[in-house]
């Protein structure tokens, strides 16, 4: 399997970060950055990343069973993530989901079928204090309300 | 940068004075305001006269348990022959809290000094900055500065001219409340599954990579530099005995300015909610406070007029835990927010304990089949004994984190439970009124 030069030279850099013998621990980071080239976390895409830490693909595999960020599924290429906690529900957070859900006709954790949007209820992300909020890829939104939300929205689709 | 909420006149700036400033992440605006002086004033004392000044200062940790944090750092065994560590926990996922994220994105230098002194006091060489996956873009931030402090002598070998050596490194985490639990984050850390450790050994004895390791929060770090300068008794007197020094606070919920601001350990919880908080929005009357994250039980409106500090928070059966106030209005349905809680939780669960992972589960089943207006009387005991039983029979504190808010919506709030069940014409019959 090949990855970018970029990418290869972040997962060079990376091994270098932890104690001698401990390069395991590059495991997770290499998993989050080749996820954003690769588009999902394959079963290549574990072997290889196994092979160049010493790990077996089952010692990857469940560390990537554990994280709610690491998906084995590809995601849509826009990836929208509304937060559903209390600070939000509190300001309207369940609604626009709902409103999202709708408007995509999508349900948690689905991705259209041309692959371009998907959707996930998330929990609290952070950004309490301007809630409701929501998540496009890495991409914070604050506050934003259903009218917003279509905008956001539409804007994706082009 | 952009500030995501108006500062309040009635805020006391000690840590988060730079937010706001024109490029207040870069390595020029930081040492125009003050940056890497205490880590100078640091290098010219020993390592136990840091200690001294933290212990003095009364700080104590924000990441939610709220340990002295100059206890902790006495801890760390400095004669031992292993390497030391300096963790930071950014992994800032408790429901209602949203400061670390600012102080990162608005101050990183801040937290790289924090770290440095840390590193000094304890004969650490090496550092993580554990930020949770979602924030992504800290992760860039927070690489600029590290990089800016290498380049300026702040980081690396023979830091300001002196042989003092320090490597600091950023590591993503990728989506799990649970590696904000120190043991589990090492874990995480070290590449496997957040999956707590038993205690003891704690992590200032066998932390990351079975080494000595300093772990704190990001808000705890980011404070010691503050100290060192003002003099730790200076900082202590800010707040109230046994709560030293300032904190953020994060107000969200029903509020007409939710936002994060400073405000002195003591600062009168009513004061914060009406003065800087503006008042509960849309003129309504408040029902209750969450004022330490969502694992911290809820304050019913009348039990609000107390001081924010650790000991009076305690007394009135809450945590001040990390900062996440939420604020709530009358119209707010109790049954909802108890359901809305134990749903994160029970997906949070790492599962490696059945009190934990069986309570939360069941605890969810039974706390939706109420607010879906299928409950029984009986329901709602057994919810709060279930809770209740949880408490300290779990491997690590997110057990009690589920338990805690649970057991006092349910006793605080028992009558909008009851009300869910006589609206359920299957009720048990104590209940449903024969006329
Ligand atoms: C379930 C759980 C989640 C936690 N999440 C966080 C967190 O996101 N950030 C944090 O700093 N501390 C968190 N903590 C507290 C840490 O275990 C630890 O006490 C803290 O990071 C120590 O730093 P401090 O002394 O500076 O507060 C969490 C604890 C538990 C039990
Ligand atoms: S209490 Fe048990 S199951 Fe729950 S998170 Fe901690 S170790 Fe995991
Ligand atoms: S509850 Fe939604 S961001 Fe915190």
């Amino acid at each position: 399997m090949t990855f970018s030069p970029e990418l290869e030279a972040k997962f060079a850099d990376l091994v270098t970060h932890y104690p001698e013998g401990r390069q395991r621990a590059a495991l997770i980071p290499m998993l989050m950055f080749g996820q954003e080239e690769v588009g999902s976390i394959t079963p290549e895409f574990m072997e290889e990343v196994a092979k160049r830490l010493g790990l077996n693909t089952m010692q990857v595999d469940e560390v990537v069973g554990y994280y709610s960020m690491l998906h084995k599924k590809g995601m849509g290429k826009y990836h929208v993530q509304v937060c559903t906690n209390v600070a939000c529900m509190l300001r309207g957070g369940a609604e626009l989901y709902d409103h999202a859900c709708h408007k995509l006709g999508l349900g948690h954790k689905e991705v259209s079928a041309d692959g371009v949007i998907s959707l996930e209820e998330v929990e609290c992300m952070g950004a309490c204090s301007w809630a409701p909020a929501i998540q496009v890829n890495y991409d914070f939104h604050h506050e934003v309300t259903t009218e917003q939300l279509d905008t956001i929205l539409e804007g994706l689709k082009k | 940068m952009k500030l995501f909420n108006e500062p309040s006149p009635l805020e006391t700036k000690i840590i988060s004075f730079r937010f706001g400033l024109e490029n207040s992440a870069s390595i020029d605006t930081y040492l125009a305001h003050d940056g890497y002086k205490a880590l100078r004033k640091a290098l010219e004392i020993s390592p136990d006269d840091i200690i001294n000044e933290l212990k003095a200062s009364n700080l104590r940790g924000r990441g939610g348990a709220g340990f002295p944090t100059g206890m902790k750092w006495s801890f760390v065994p400095r004669a031992s022959e292993k390497p030391k560590y300096i963790v930071v926990n950014a992994d800032e996922s408790e429901p209602g809290t949203c400061k670390d994220r600012l102080l990162i994105q608005h101050d990183p230098h801040q937290l790289i000094e924090g770290c440095l002194i840390g590193a000094l006091a304890v004969g650490a060489k090496k550092g993580w900055i554990y930020i949770r996956g979602e924030y992504n873009y800290l992760i860039h931030i927070m690489d600029k500065a590290i990089a800016e402090a290498y380049k300026n002598g702040y980081l690396g070998k023979n830091i300001c001219g002196t042989d003092f050596e320090f490597d600091l490194y950023t590591h993503t985490g990728a989506g799990a409340y649970e590696c904000g639990e120190e043991s589990a984050l090492l874990e995480s850390l070290e590449g496997k599954r957040g999956v707590p450790r038993i205690r003891p050994p704690f992590p200032a004895i066998s932390g990351a990579f079975q080494s000595p390791t300093l772990l704190n929060n990001v808000e705890t770090f980011s404070s010691v530099p503050a100290i060192l300068r003002m003099g730790g008794q200076a900082y202590a007197d800010l707040g109230v005995p046994r709560s030293g020094g300032t904190r953020l606070v994060c107000m969200s919920g029903h509020v007409n300015k939710p936002g994060v601001y400073e405000v002195p350990l003591g600062f009168p919880l009513m004061k914060f909610v009406n003065e800087i908080g503006g008042g509960v929005w849309k003129g309504r009357a408040l029902k209750a406070i969450i004022p330490g994250g969502s694992s911290s039980p809820l304050l019913k409106a009348e039990e609000c007029d107390i001081p924010m500090d650790y000991d009076s928070i305690a007394k009135a059966g809450s945590m001040l835990g990390s900062g996440g106030l939420m604020v709530m209005d009358e119209t707010t349905d109790m049954v909802k927010v108890a359901l809305r809680i134990m749903r994160f939780y029970q997906h949070e669960s790492c599962g490696w304990c059945i009190p934990c992972r069986e309570g939360t589960t069941w605890l969810k089943k039974m706390l939706q089949r109420v607010s879906d207006g299928h409950g029984q009387t009986r329901d709602i005991d057994l919810i709060g004994d279930l809770a209740q039983n949880m408490m300290g029979r779990t491997f690590c504190p997110l057990g009690d984190a589920a338990a805690m808010p649970t057991i006092a919506i349910v006793k605080k709030y028992r009558n909008e439970f009851e009300e869910y069940v006589a609206r359920n014409p299957f009720a048990s019959p104590e209940l449903v009124s024969i006329a």
